[in-house]
């Protein structure tokens, strides 16, 4: 499955998630990270769920993580409906957060939970892009 | 405070249909509204406490107005499927308080036929971080899935016993979508939908609801038909927690525990359960989570028959969601009917528990990111 056969809805962007999406956008996975109780805080906000602090700092992640889960769509909504299937993956960043994603440039047949996996950026729009994954021995070659 | 023996669901109405073109949302509302209140011997002009999940027009408000209610309490809470679940426990809360004395309950839904667009889109907190991905329930359930079959060896073929279970009661059940009566082989040859979930492993769409009536104790005894005690209600909102979330469990490893507690009861009491089935992986999970087996043990515990009228704990007798009936996308508000039925003597006499006393109904809203469990335990009148 090709990488750009995907649809790439564009995001609701707002001040508060803007440095997320642009740093997609700059090919750089970029996560706010909690000042005050050293947290990589997931989904992107500017608030520490973990002790209410509103003092955040975007910081650069490495990109790569480990797969906890995946599937094969076959009846996908919304822009994904022509789709035959595509990959809806759970990916466990190497700073800690739990991300819904897309598994892409993979044979489904070929993956495993437990498999390592690094970022692809594809372009959604003026102002951001999604953050998707591929095998990581592949990126390598 | 305890809400224990405070309140009682004196009226209780599923929607018969199943496909409802002609009808509007708030015609399903009404209809359901008036089959409760008519099933608990009371009037709409009687109700002074109206609940629902606000999701059409001006929240509550629009259907307070469209049925000429004038109550004294409103609630219009949202946490998906669970939405109505946790309408009883605040019911009964507001009636102990002394807040109303007659609660209504209402759902109206039609979905049939109409193409679901993305899941969620805009200026959500959380979605323009999933909905791009092309989330759906049914792949959310299956990522749950895969992991539950990772972790713990599930099979397809232990899921697929969930479905078999629902389609032996749903024979019965004459308003059920779907009433044959399905094999573990007809479960794993339907079509893919996200895998390891299959078409048969998926509950239905179907448009109708239904309705609950609460009332005061001494208005429950006033009335002719049986009333059912509520002894207990928990709810827990499990997310990311700001951190990893563990998709092989559900809220139900904490509302259950609080619920039963506050019923003063344990878990071998529990004659009848009606358990959230969205999907197959659902019950698994959440019988687990519940204690009714050991976490991880779910897939052989349904595949042993413990579904069944004479199994371990029977559940979800009308055929569920996965057969019956899930209408709206939200399967909470029928999961409370069917117990209802049970605790009162009647449910179809082939699915009937034996002298059933306490029952559960438990509910999952939301998917698997963040979810939002509601346990109700209910009581026979004398219970």
């Amino acid at each position: 499955m090709s990488a750009q056969q995907l649809p790439t809805p564009v995001p609701y962007v707002s001040g508060e998630t803007e440095p997320f999406w642009s740093g997609a956008k700059a090919g750089k996975l970029i996560l706010p990270h909690c000042t005050h109780c050293d947290h990589t805080i997931w989904y992107p906000k500017k608030f520490c769920g973990e002790c209410g602090s509103l003092v955040v700092e975007w910081r650069e992640a490495s990109g790569e993580g480990t797969l906890y889960s995946f599937t094969q769509v076959h009846r996908g909504e919304g822009p994904y409906r022509d789709l035959a299937s595509f990959v809806l993956a759970l990916v466990d960043l190497d700073e800690g957060a739990r991300v819904l994603t897309n598994i892409v440039d993979a044979d489904p047949a070929q993956l495993f939970v437990g498999q390592r996996v690094r970022a692809v950026f594809h372009d959604a729009g003026d102002a951001a892009a999604l953050v998707r994954f591929t095998p990581l021995s592949q990126q390598s070659t | 405070m305890t809400i224990r023996g405070k309140a009682h669901i004196a009226g209780a109405f599923e929607h018969p249909s199943r496909d409802l073109p002609d009808h509007s949302v708030q015609q399903i509302h009404a209809e359901c509204a008036l089959g409760a209140l008519a099933d608990a011997g009371l009037s709409i002009r009687d109700v002074d406490g109206y609940f629902s999940t606000g999701q059409l027009g001006f929240g509550a408000v629009s259907m307070t107005e469209y049925m000429g209610l004038r109550p004294s309490y409103v609630d219009g809470t949202f946490t998906g499927g669970s939405s109505y679940l946790a309408h009883v426990g605040h019911a009964a809360a507001a009636i102990a308080a002394g807040k109303c004395k007659i609660a209504l309950i209402t759902q109206g839904a039609k979905v049939r036929g109409v193409l679901r667009g993305p899941k969620h889109s805009g200026d959500t907190p959380e979605f323009p971080f999933e909905t791009v991905y092309g989330e759906t329930n049914a792949g959310i359930y299956a990522l749950a899935a895969r992991r539950h079959m990772h972790e713990y060896g599930t099979t397809a073929e232990q899921l697929a016993a969930v479905k078999v279970a629902a389609s032996h009661y749903a024979r019965h059940n004459p308003n059920a979508l779907l009433r044959k009566l399905v094999t573990v082989e007809d479960v794993v040859n339907s079509p893919m939908i996200a895998d390891p979930l299959h078409r048969l492993d998926c509950c239905v769409v179907t448009d109708g609801g239904g309705a609950i009536v609460v009332v005061a104790p001494e208005i429950a005894r006033e009335l002719q038909r049986p009333s059912v005690r509520i002894l207990g209600h928990a709810e827990h909102i499990k997310h990311s927690g700001n951190g990893p979330n563990d998709f092989t469990s559900t809220g139900a490893a904490v509302s259950a525990p609080r619920a039963l507690a506050e019923a003063g009861v344990s878990l071998g009491d529990i004659d009848y359960a009606s358990i959230y089935d969205s999907f197959t992986i659902t019950v698994i999970m959440t019988l687990e989570d519940f204690g009714f087996c050991k976490k991880g043990q779910g897939g052989a515990f349904v595949a042993d028959g413990a579904l069944a009228l004479d199994g371990v704990i029977p559940v979800n007798t009308d055929g569920g969601g996965l057969c019956s009936n899930h209408p709206g996308y939200q399967g909470g508000l029928v999961k409370i009917v069917e117990a209802v039925r049970q605790l009162r003597g009647e449910a179809h006499p082939e699915t009937q528990v034996r002298d059933c006393a306490i029952a559960v109904a438990h509910g999952t809203g939301g998917g698997m990111s963040r979810q939002a469990s509601v346990t109700l335990v209910l009581g026979r009148g004398d219970a």
